[in-house]
Parts: C-alpha cells; structure tokens; sequence
C-alpha cells in the first residue's frame, strides 16, 4: 500500500508501516528492533515512535495524560477534530469525555447481549460456504472472511444487508488509504458521510430496534448526542469492526493450512478451539492502534516532540519474549495467555466480546466443512499494510 | 483460595468469564465481578489461576490460603 513512499533504508530509524516488507513479514522487524532499539523512531508521516517491548507499549496505552486518542490511525495529517471527544467517540477521545461516551455503548456489546447472534453468524458462515461449494480452490479471505463481520455490523446497525460490499470499500479507503493525499482522503470521508446520513435520515423516519436507532435517541449527562458524536461513533462502529475481525479469521485460517497437525488436532479435539483462537489472536493480532504525543517531553529517554505519532504495536508486545514463553512459536494449546491483541486500558476494543464469537464461529464452521484444506498457491497470499494486518487474498486447496 | 477482580483495573476482556463461569460474572456493561464472596471450592483452583494468568490487565487476584 506504500504506493509513492520510499522503501525503507534502516528499520530503526526509517520504518514504515505500510512498507511492502512490513505487510509482508513484520516479526523480524520487532524481533529485531525490540532488542537492539526498543523506542525506534522514524520521521516519515511528520515523526512516529515505535515501541516494541509490551511494557513500553502497555505504559503508552495506560498514559493517557500525555499521548492523546485524538486520532489513532497515522497519516500525514493531524486530525481537526477537537480533543477530548475526537472524530469518531469513543476511540478518538480522551477523559473525562471518553467515560460517558464508552459506557453508553458497552452494555450492546457486552458478551450476553451478542450471545444471540451466534446463531445467525453460524448460518451466514454455512451460506458464504455453499456459494463456493464444489469448487476445489476457494479464497478464504475473498469468499469468506470478509464477508462475516460485515453482514453481523450491518444487522446490529440496521443497516441493509446487501451494502457489505460498500463497507468494505470505505474500511479499505480509511485504513489502508493513509498516505493517500490528503484531496483523496477528504474525498473518501465525505462519501462515507453521506451514507450514513441518508441510513441516519432513513432511522429518524422508521426507528427501530437496533443501534443506530439507539444512538440517534441517546442521551449523554441529560443531552441528546449531537449530529457529529452519532455519526463519528456510527462510522467507528462500521469502520472498526470489519477488516480487524476478518484478519483475525484469515490469519488463523492461514495458519491452519500451513499447519496440517495444528488442523488436525482441532479436527479431533473441537474443544480446543476457544485455546487455539486466543493463540492465533496473541500470534497474528492484526490491529496497531496510535497516539499522539500531548506536548514535547522526554519520555523514556525519547525526545518526543508534540503532534509526533506513537504507534501501539500490540502484534509486536504479543511477541515479546520478557512476557511470553516461546513467544515466536505458535502454541495451540497456550493455557496462560495474557496476550494484548484487544488492546489495554480504557480504550480496549469495545467489540471484543463480538469479534470472538465470530472468530470461533467462522473457524468452527470452516473446520466442519473443511476437516482439510492447505495453501493452494503461496505467491497468491497478500497481506494488508498499515496498521491492521491480515490476509487480504488467501487461495486455500479444499477439495 | 479467594478470588477477587480489581475494578479499577479491568477493562472487560472477559477473559475470566470465559475461563471461569463458576467464578466469575460478567455485569450489563460486560466488566466481570467475582462470584458471592470469590471463595474458590478445591476443584476450581486450577481454573482461578488460569483466569488470573488470562487477565490482560492484570486485574484479577488469588489470594492463596496459607
């Protein structure tokens, strides 16, 4: 996705996280880095750190005095949005505001109110699977992973069903469209504005019971939300939730076909999924969220300057060998797993609850179906740069 | 054994819920509290260090008995 930016010279000095070799392979880069420059630093998108060891990354997430959410995707630009509540609340803002504006929505994903759409999750998984029945070669990213997290948002938003392919386009143009310029990436946020004005315009009209209704009758300390917090918070939660799951779907199915006895062993023992799921959660977490630095401080021996970006590699902190055993090694049967894949602190991802049971369901499915299945061509694997990692096309031989 | 989640420190990874149904519940905001008052019945000891070793945040705690 680097598109018109220079390779990178020196890991250490001149990462980028859109680089080719990045997307490609990023672990010896951390490995790396981790041991021999643990705050790296590099002056691409107008100043990043990078840390890499878990303590420094949980140290960066817990301060949320001196590195603000304000905005938590890296780009050439600064956001304009104010602090404290930031572009899309709540994962844009900071405290006190980011309180309320959590709270108001973690009872809709807290794990027994999306227990029940299990089942429906289940059965669109056997449905994305019977449209590619019969063939022996299926995409696991493009025919089936993708589609999941799209198809459950939308029905939690009252969205309609068959605008999955619209989602995606603007989770593509959002995510891995930053160093776009700037014209484009303007031009990309106001068509999605305009969607979720007229699903907004179409809820007013019709209210019903589902979350954007829920959002447009909300009230924060006795208001009503604004027009701008509903629809931040509404493209938060399209945005947020799509292509982070469906790398986690992905990413475990990749490392299933180039595991034969790691699928095996599922096949035998589906019980072992939810310990498998956690470690392929630790192992490929797809998402690197990013701060930025309040004010100009000496941080950790850094001279950080304010404005410059930090990014909060949780992918790498699950790597660090201080905090796991073998922490290069993928462990199905990890028992301890304390890993960070859903972030730490007050911004942990709010979806986690719904991004698990989807990751198992898809897994449990695919598994039945598929009892065996592997790479069918290693060159035709792509995986996404920037700052959510995971398999974009992925050929898997199931026949 | 006792169980007990530090509330100022969990954020909802529902890690011990998941681990520990017996243990551990969760609340409509999905941040998990201990079970009546987090004894841990001899069988389930395994599962409370488990649910401790799980917690991202470091937010559950065993008191062993001595």
């Amino acid at each position: 996705m680097s598109g018109h930016h220079p390779p990178v010279s020196d890991w250490a000095t001149d990462f980028d996280h859109t680089d080719p070799a990045w997307a490609a392979d990023p672990f010896p880069i951390w490995d790396e880095l981790r041991e021999t420059c643990p705050m790296a630093h590099s002056e691409r998108y107008g100043g990043v750190w990078l840390p890499t060891r878990h303590e420094d990354i949980a140290d960066v997430a817990y301060d949320t005095d001196r590195f603000t959410s304000r905005s938590i995707v890296v780009s050439e630009t600064r956001p304009v949005a104010p602090a404290p509540r930031g572009i899309a609340p709540p994962i844009s803002s900071d405290p006190p505001f980011h309180h309320g504006a959590r709270r108001m929505l973690l009872p809709a994903f807290s794990p027994k109110a999306i227990a029940p759409l299990e089942e429906y999750t289940r059965q669109y998984c056997h449905d994305l699977l019977d449209a590619v029945a019969g063939q022996e070669v299926i995409d696991g990213a493009v025919d089936y992973s993708q589609h999941i997290p799209v198809r459950v948002i939308a029905k939690m938003l009252g969205f309609p069903e068959e605008d999955g392919e619209k989602f995606r386009e603007f989770v593509h143009d959002v995510l891995e469209g930053v160093d776009l310029p700037p014209e484009q990436r303007l031009d990309n946020f106001i068509k999605l504005d305009a969607y979720l004005t007229a699903q907004a315009e179409d809820h007013l009209a019709n209210p019903r019971d589902d979350l954007t209704t829920f959002l447009l009758e909300a009230e924060m300390d006795g208001e009503p939300l604004g027009r701008e917090h509903i629809g931040g918070t509404i493209a938060l939660l399209l945005i947020a939730g799509i292509d982070t799951t469906w790398s986690a779907i992905g990413a475990s199915l990749w490392h299933l076909a180039n595991n034969p006895d790691d699928l095996a062993r599922l096949v035998d023992d589906p019980d072992l999924l939810p310990v498998a799921m956690e470690e392929f959660l630790r192992a490929y977490a797809p998402v690197t969220m990013a701060r930025l630095v309040k004010e100009d401080m000496e941080y950790k021996g850094c001279p950080m300057k304010q404005d410059e970006w930090v990014l909060l590699s949780f992918p790498s902190a699950n790597r660090d060998p201080r905090e796991f055993e073998q922490a290069d090694e993928v462990i199905i049967d990890r028992m301890e797993n304390r890993h960070s894949a859903f972030g730490l602190g007050i911004h942990r991802c709010i979806g986690s609850n719904l991004a698990r049971l989807e990751l198992r369901v898809a897994l449990e499915v695919f598994i039945e179906r598929h009892p065996r299945f592997s790479v069918a061509d290693p060159d035709g694997v792509r995986w996404s740069g920037g700052q959510v990692r995971g398999p974009r096309t992925l050929p898997l031989r199931v026949g | 054994m006792r169980v007990h989640v530090d509330r100022d420190r969990c954020q909802g990874h529902n890690r011990c819920y998941a681990l520990a149904p017996e243990l551990f519940d969760v609340d409509d905001y999905g941040e998990a509290t201990e079970r009546d008052d987090g004894t841990v019945p001899p069988e389930l000891e395994d599962k409370a260090r488990l649910a401790a070793a799980n917690c991202p945040e470091f937010a559950v705690v065993l008191e062993e008995d001595r």
